[in-house]
């Protein structure tokens, strides 16, 4: 319990260090306030205490100081709300080419499947220096992905996707926890993040039994489920074509225009009626109850990579350079 | 000036000895009897929710969950909030001392709507039975905040009793914050006008805003859940095409505003407190009356930024950001006001400015860490760990609970008609004060740390600051005992107190200790401002016997 007094948590993610600073500087400046106050404080109750012959001066206030003591401490949160905006903003805005992991959060687990179709359970390996993006949703309650070296959490909610990325920077193994309270095992809904050196990673992608690419999952149902009789690769179909759909907008009925990511995906599986592209009927059956979170990642993972190559996502469904492994 | 007398035992009758038997209680419409009738209820709630507390504690002493098995923990802390923040926070301030004082500051014989108020105590003892009744028969283990589909579709726990409960409690909570208003307006003595009101009165008054406009939005949030669990109607399950992130925008639009309607009460104690004991008029009244109110207007314009992780958009979240900031700053404001107010003074350090010292102190370092919350870079990483448990309870526990006890043993005299003992006042505020800080600063570090909160196991090297923070909790128990125990000896063996033993400005003292059924002998006529202490002399050294009050 004594080996050593732990009072920060290790830094292992690009934005890590970002996050510090910004703390720090709310530490000096809450610091200096506090002991600031304090000072004042003990200052005026000793030099003003009660003395005989001595009375109390009434002052009603001042003006001026009511004005100067509210803009200026305003002034100060505007640096943290900046700051902190600013921050936040890189962290909710993904890079392009980020190596996707789509996760499914249950009570209480977390599983986690790689484009290659590697699943873990608890533990999620990924790559030194590489933008990682979670794609994330919850079979059951609200659940929350919290890696504190990281310093990035976000709420994993049922009934549809929220993302959160980070490019690691130090390899090693980072404590993984559930942060949003989610029933009698939420302390126990814990992992961990492995990070590798990327020679590490391939090795540890390839090995594991053939895993079959989710992507190719997707495709495998989209057949066995019939998508394909109505979404057919040309404009015949009663469904619209796919291909090259992904991360494209999308002109709808009602005249409004969505972007087609993963959520608008999951949606149209699920309530079909939510959204109908202009020109189509509303004549797609719903799938609600009839796919687990997984599938439904497989499919969405497999209209993603019908977008081709403008798109700039890799045609390779795991979107990893392949390395030769060593002998 | 005609003092009545009880007639068996020649004392002066006064609102305690003015009738007795249950049924004079039970059936009072005497706004300070029903203060004393809150007082017995949220006492008995504040240390139920205290024992789960202690054994939270004990629990965390070690890494592994092996005091308690997982889902009784979960109970523990979902029952502590439950009873902390409903049945003792947002009623311990309006319901015992408003209840009681803010007739007698005005100078009115009592509130507006006297049977109100009784029923006001009853619904609120119809949800602590409802709550008592949720804790004996198996307990609830949703978290105090109630979050969606985890309350509605997967816990077999009572959630509908306890929702119920603070249903009740609610409407308690509206009905005095309306009977308030309606009093501040329309029943202040000749010559008290709005510019005279003690500041109290002014916290109380934003106070009542906030819980008329927004408890019932929690109510139907409750009520939602309620027949969610029933009826399945697919409110929140996104199964059935519900939104879980509505109940979160439901909950928090009253949960926000109910933290200040849990503070501002505690800062009107403050500063009557603060005046008192140096013997000053507060620095910058105007300022300090617009900013309760400005804090109960920008209060309602914040509550996402419990949710910057939740599933919001960025652009949502840094609205909510900056405003959370702009609340920061009326809070910023009193704390140099208060300041402002010691210069000068005539300072001495009774109990009630112990505590009020005590306040300040912790108000403005639970104050500043939410400067850190609302910095969304910070947020993300904090939100839903023990940095955020740490905020809260320095203000609620080292805030508000101090400033309770603070105002609890400045008016005491006028409760009870005795004095407090003042050596193991101040002992008890210093015990609080040091417990109370050794039990949550660990908690910060532990925070920033990545501890999450409602944890019932932790990895091995969060143990250290855990066992501190446990031991802490050991000694704030220590000094909260201390009160209920020299309080009651109090009203027997205590000094008996005058009109105004603390030579203190304001209508209340300036009736008898403890006051007569309709408060005043006489309706007073204000000619003076708040806060005259120019005119008034010093705090006795020792407080005289009780004499016959002189009118000003």
């Amino acid at each position: 319990m004594f080996g050593h007094l732990p009072l920060w948590p290790e830094n292992a993610s690009t934005n890590a260090g970002s996050v510090d600073a910004l703390y720090i500087f709310l530490l000096l400046v809450s610091g200096i306030m506090t002991v600031l106050i304090f000072a004042v404080l003990t200052a005026f109750a000793v030099r003003f205490r009660k003395r005989r012959g001595q009375r109390a001066v009434q002052i009603e206030g001042s003006t001026h100081l009511e004005i100067t003591w509210s803009i200026i401490p305003f002034c100060v949160m505007l640096v943290f709300f900046v700051w902190g905006a600013v921050i936040f903003f890189q962290e909710r805005t993904p890079p392009q080419d980020a190596t996707e992991v789509y996760t499914v959060a249950k009570q209480w687990m977390w599983k986690f499947e790689h484009k290659g179709g590697q699943r873990e359970i608890n533990e999620l390996h990924v790559p030194v220096g590489r933008d990682v993006k979670m794609i994330m949703t919850s079979q059951d309650v609200i659940h929350s992905f919290f890696v504190p070296a990281f310093r990035l959490k976000q709420d994993v909610v049922p009934g549809r996707y929220t993302t959160l990325w980070f490019r690691a920077t130090k390899a090693g193994t980072y404590h993984l926890f559930c942060s949003q309270y989610c029933g009698t095992q939420h302390s126990g809904m814990v992992g961990w993040v492995t990070v590798m050196e990327p020679r590490d990673y391939e090795a540890w992608m390839s090995g594991g039994a053939g895993n079959q690419p989710l992507a190719v999952t997707g495709e495998k149902l989209f057949t066995e489920l019939g998508c394909v009789t109505c979404h057919r690769s040309d404009t015949q179909g009663r469904g619209p074509n796919l291909v090259g759909v992904f991360g494209k907008p999308v002109l709808l009925e009602d005249g409004r225009t969505v972007i087609a990511d993963e959520n608008y995906v999951r949606e149209s599986i699920l309530e079909p009626a939510a959204k109908i592209v202009r020109g189509f009927k509303p004549v797609m059956p719903t799938f609600q109850g009839q796919l687990s979170d997984e599938q439904l990642n497989a499919l969405v993972e497999y209209v993603k990579s019908l977008a081709g190559p403008q798109s700039g996502r890799p045609a390779n469904a795991s979107g990893v350079a392949v390395a030769t492994p060593q002998p | 000036m005609a003092t009545a007398v009880v007639a068996d035992t020649g004392e002066r009758e006064n609102y305690l000895n003015a009738g007795h038997g249950p049924k004079s209680w039970l059936l009072t419409v005497d706004h300070k009897r029903i203060a004393l009738l809150y007082l017995i209820s949220i006492t008995f709630f504040f240390f139920v929710g205290g024992f789960f507390a202690l054994l939270i504690r004990l629990e965390l002493l070690t890494p592994a969950g092996d005091l308690v098995q997982s889902d009784t923990y979960n109970k523990l802390f979902t029952m502590h909030g439950q009873v902390m923040v409903f049945f003792f926070l947002v009623p311990a301030v309006p319901a015992v001392l408003g209840n009681f004082l803010i007739p007698l500051m005005i100078g009115a014989k009592d509130l507006a709507f006297p049977r109100i108020n009784l029923l006001s105590w009853y619904l609120f003892i119809i949800g602590g039975l409802l709550m008592i009744f949720t804790i004996l028969s198996g307990g609830v283990d949703t978290g105090w905040t109630f979050y969606t589909p985890l309350s509605t579709e997967f816990l077999k726990t009572n959630v509908v009793s306890a929702a119920i409960g603070i249903f009740f409690a609610g409407f308690s909570s509206i009905l005095t914050g309306l009977n308030f208003i309606v009093t501040i307006h329309r029943m202040r003595a000749p010559g008290m006008t709005w510019n005279r009101l003690p500041l109290f009165v002014w916290a109380h008054y934003a106070t009542s805003i906030i819980q008329v406009l927004g408890t019932p939005v929690v109510a139907i949030a409750l009520v939602l859940v309620v027949l969610e669990r029933l009826f399945h109607l697919g409110i929140f399950n996104p199964l059935l095409g519900g939104d879980p992130l509505l109940f979160q925008h439901l909950f928090w639009f009253y949960s926000h505003p109910a933290v200040y309607i849990m503070i501002l009460p505690g800062m009107g104690i403050i500063s009557e407190i603060v005046c008192c004991f140096s013997r000053k008029r507060i620095f910058g009244y105007k300022a300090m009356a617009l900013a309760v109110l400005g804090i109960a207007v920008i209060g309602f314009l914040v509550w996402a930024h419990h949710m910057f992780v939740a599933g919001i958009s960025v652009y949502a979240a840094l609205i909510f950001s900056l405003l959370s900031y702009l609340v920061a700053v009326p809070s910023a404001i009193k704390v140099f006001n208060w300041t402002a107010t010691i210069y000068k003074g005539s300072v001495t350090y009774q109990t009630p400015m112990l505590y009020a010292f005590g306040f300040v102190g912790l108000f403005t370092i639970g104050g500043l860490t939410g400067l850190f919350l609302a910095s969304l870079g910070v947020d993300v990483h904090v939100h839903d760990t023990y940095f955020i448990i740490a905020h809260f309870h320095y203000i609620m526990v080292g805030g508000m609970v101090m400033a309770y006890l603070g105002g609890m043993h400045f008016w005491w005299p006028k409760i009870s008609g005795r004095m407090y003992p003042e050596g193991w006042g101040k002992l008890a505020a210093l015990i609080v004060f040091i417990g109370f800080n050794l039990t949550f600063f660990p908690q910060f570090i532990l925070g920033y740390m990545g501890m999450p909160r409602r944890y019932h196991s932790y990895p091995p090297e969060f143990q250290i600051l855990n066992v501190l923070s446990t031991a802490g909790a050991t000694i704030l128990a220590v000094g909260y005992l201390l009160p209920m125990v020299y309080f009651m000896w109090s009203m027997r063996y205590g000094k008996p107190a005058p009109p105004n033993p603390w030579n203190a400005a304001g209508l209340e003292w300036q009736t008898h200790s403890p006051p007569p059924t309709f408060n005043f002998d006489e309706e007073p006529v204000v000619t003076w401002e708040a806060y005259n202490y120019d005119e008034m002399g010093e705090i006795p050294e020792k407080p005289e016997k009780e004499e016959v009050p002189v009118a000003h």
